[in-house]
């Protein structure tokens, strides 16, 4: 897979000093869903803004499917739509106006039935001709995403396509953003729900003070969730894993505290069989605990040391 | 050229003129009668004539230019203001367009809209007093220039403005003087000889004075001078939104 995006060392100042991207490199494969985490100001909303055209990066280069987006903009920004974070709509405006001018704004001829088709595929039919400022938060959202959709996209950005929307209109998204990439759209959402990422991304971003910590599939990172742990208390000190024991992974915690490492998810974890064998060793526990890493923790710890 | 998007937003914003197209087309309908009834009839009864035409016809072309600068200024101002304001720009600075689009597009509407207030003011007044053109070519061409640069300057005054008093300011305190100044009711040869030397520095006469060269044949100033005023003047606003979208000013952070 070749990347459809190629963002290299992308920075950007804001004129009231503000450093909101600090060199961010980050290439996006064809076909892919990436979920950008990160909180508040760290720079996501940025990002997206200057590949879209609408801030001008102090320094970096940006490529999408092989277009500069300066010096060959045309036919990068044809390939992008954008739902942005914040609602932007005019209010005296109907719903299928608006939407019809976003695809006559990139050069793309009348077509009514894929409008149509949009419109009713985000439950807006029904409002085609309401104007804007009758309705509701959730369905302006909507609005936003048929707009964006109307040009057939290949790469879209979602910034927060679900601050505010309720649970079934969330799943419903959801499926929507499967439908697209089932159509070879390449998506980048930003989330604050880690939940939304684990539920339909295919590669995880996070994103801290301008800088990108960490991208990874989302599978390996799944597979590190997967991960659990269980801290075996026992009653008298150690100061080495016993030899009977040595097949498992084990370290040792306080002198006390025997800790095993398991995938919760495998098909054998191995519970039984070192509980078992303790029980041969003749060790005895006092106390037993799991824990699992989540992906919201391994999101916060990355936050928190980048912090420090 | 993305001459769909040229069209696209043509026509979107040509479709917010026609949703209130009574009301465009009764406001300048009623302001012009009052003009009428107030200079032809109030003044006129005592000026009779400037320079041999009657005051009532005298004052249509100065009547016609006053809308028209007027309407294209605000027009084209509100309309690049009102999506910087609601946030609806970001379309715009994301779609494949290029500057040359996106002018094309609001300044012609804006232009088409006060064109029409031209035309309908003129409908109008050929109800109160007996007009004949000399140039109709003539006519209809500093008409379509005049609706287009000032279009154009509305669109730099809407793109300047961060706030409505701003957007007020310039047709406020700049050019519904200029107009008014610029022999708009009067001809400037009826004027002191030191107001006719400053009114020179007036760009709107030039305007006014052409156009009325082109009804009656009679001018202030000499129709190539006016000619060329108006040239320049576009040029000037081209030049400035050209840089606009170039610098991203006020538009892209
Ligand atoms: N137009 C602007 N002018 C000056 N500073 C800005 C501007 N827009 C954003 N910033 C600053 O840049 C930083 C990054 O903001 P950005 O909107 O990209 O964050 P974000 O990750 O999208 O946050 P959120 O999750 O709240 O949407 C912040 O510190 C913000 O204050
Ligand atoms: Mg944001």
């Amino acid at each position: 897979m070749s990347a459809i995006l190629s963002i290299k060392d992308l920075k950007k100042s804001y004129a009231s000093g503000q450093i909101a991207l600090n060199g961010v490199s980050l290439d996006i494969e064809r076909g892919e869903i990436l979920a950008l985490l990160g909180p508040n100001g760290a720079g996501k909303t940025t990002l997206i803004s200057t590949v879209c055209g609408i801030v001008n990066p102090t320094s970096g280069s940006v490529t999408v499917d092989g277009h500069d987006i300066k010096a060959d903009y045309r036919a990068a920004r044809s390939l992008i739509g954008l739902v942005p974070q914040e609602v932007a709509l005019e209010p005296f405006e109907k719903v299928r106006n608006t939407v019809r001018l976003s695809r006559g704004l990139f050069g793309r001829p009348r077509n009514d039935a894929l409008i149509e088709r949009i419109l009713r595929r985000l439950s807006l039919w029904d409002k085609r001709d309401s104007r804007i400022n009758e309705l509701s938060g959730g369905m302006k959202r909507r609005v936003l995403i048929a707009k964006a959709l109307s040009h057939e996209p290949r790469v879209l950005f979602l910034d927060e396509p679900t601050a505010g929307v309720d649970v079934e209109l969330r799943k419903d998204m959801w499926d929507i953003v499967r439908e697209l990439k089932a159509e070879g759209v390449t998506i980048i959402l930003t989330t604050h729900y880690i939940e939304e990422a684990e539920a339909i991304a295919d590669r995880v971003g996070v994103i801290a003070r301008g800088e990108i910590l960490l991208v990874e599939d989302k599978a390996s990172l799944m597979t590190r969730m997967g991960k659990k742990q269980i801290d075996l208390q026992l009653a008298d000190p150690l100061d080495s894993v016993p030899e009977a024991l040595a097949g498992y992974d084990l370290a040792i915690r306080d002198g006390h505290t025997l800790v095993y490492t398991y995938d919760a998810r495998g098909p054998r974890t191995g519970l039984t069989r070192l509980l078992n064998d303790l029980a041969a060793a003749e060790l005895r526990l006092k106390d037993v605990q799991t824990r699992q890493s989540s992906l919201e923790e391994i999101f916060v710890d990355l936050v928190r040391e980048d912090a420090q | 050229m993305n001459l769909t998007a040229i069209s696209a937003i043509y026509r979107y914003e040509m479709a917010r003129f026609f949703r209130t197209l009574l009301q465009s087309f009764l406001s300048p309908v009623i302001s012009t009668s009052l003009y009428f009834v107030v200079f032809g009839a109030a003044i006129g009864s005592r000026i009779d004539q400037v320079e041999g035409v009657s005051y009532g016809a005298f004052i249509v072309p100065g009547l016609v230019m006053l809308s028209v600068i007027t309407q294209a200024i605000s027009n084209a101002s509100f309309g690049i203001y009102f999506p910087k304001f609601i946030g609806t720009t970001y379309e715009l600075l994301s779609a494949p367009v290029s500057f040359l689009e996106i002018v094309t597009g609001y300044v012609g509407a804006a232009a088409t809209k006060s064109l029409f207030i031209g035309v309908v003011i003129l409908a109008t007044s050929t109800l109160f007093v007996d007009m004949s053109v000399a140039h109709p070519l003539a006519m209809v061409a500093f008409l379509l220039l005049t609706c287009l640069s000032f279009a154009l300057m509305g669109f730099i005054i809407g793109i300047w403005a961060k706030n409505f008093e701003q957007l007020q300011l310039v047709p406020l305190l700049i050019v519904t003087p200029l107009i008014f100044l610029g022999g708009s009711f009067y001809s400037v040869s009826m004027l002191p000889p030191i107001w006719q030397t400053i009114a020179l520095f007036n760009p709107v006469l030039y305007l006014i004075s052409g156009f009325r060269w082109a009804f009656f044949g009679l001018a202030d100033v000499p129709v190539g001078v006016s000619l060329m005023a108006i040239a320049l003047f576009t040029g000037l606003c081209m030049a400035v939104i050209w840089w606009i979208f170039r610098t991203g000013w006020r538009l892209r952070v």
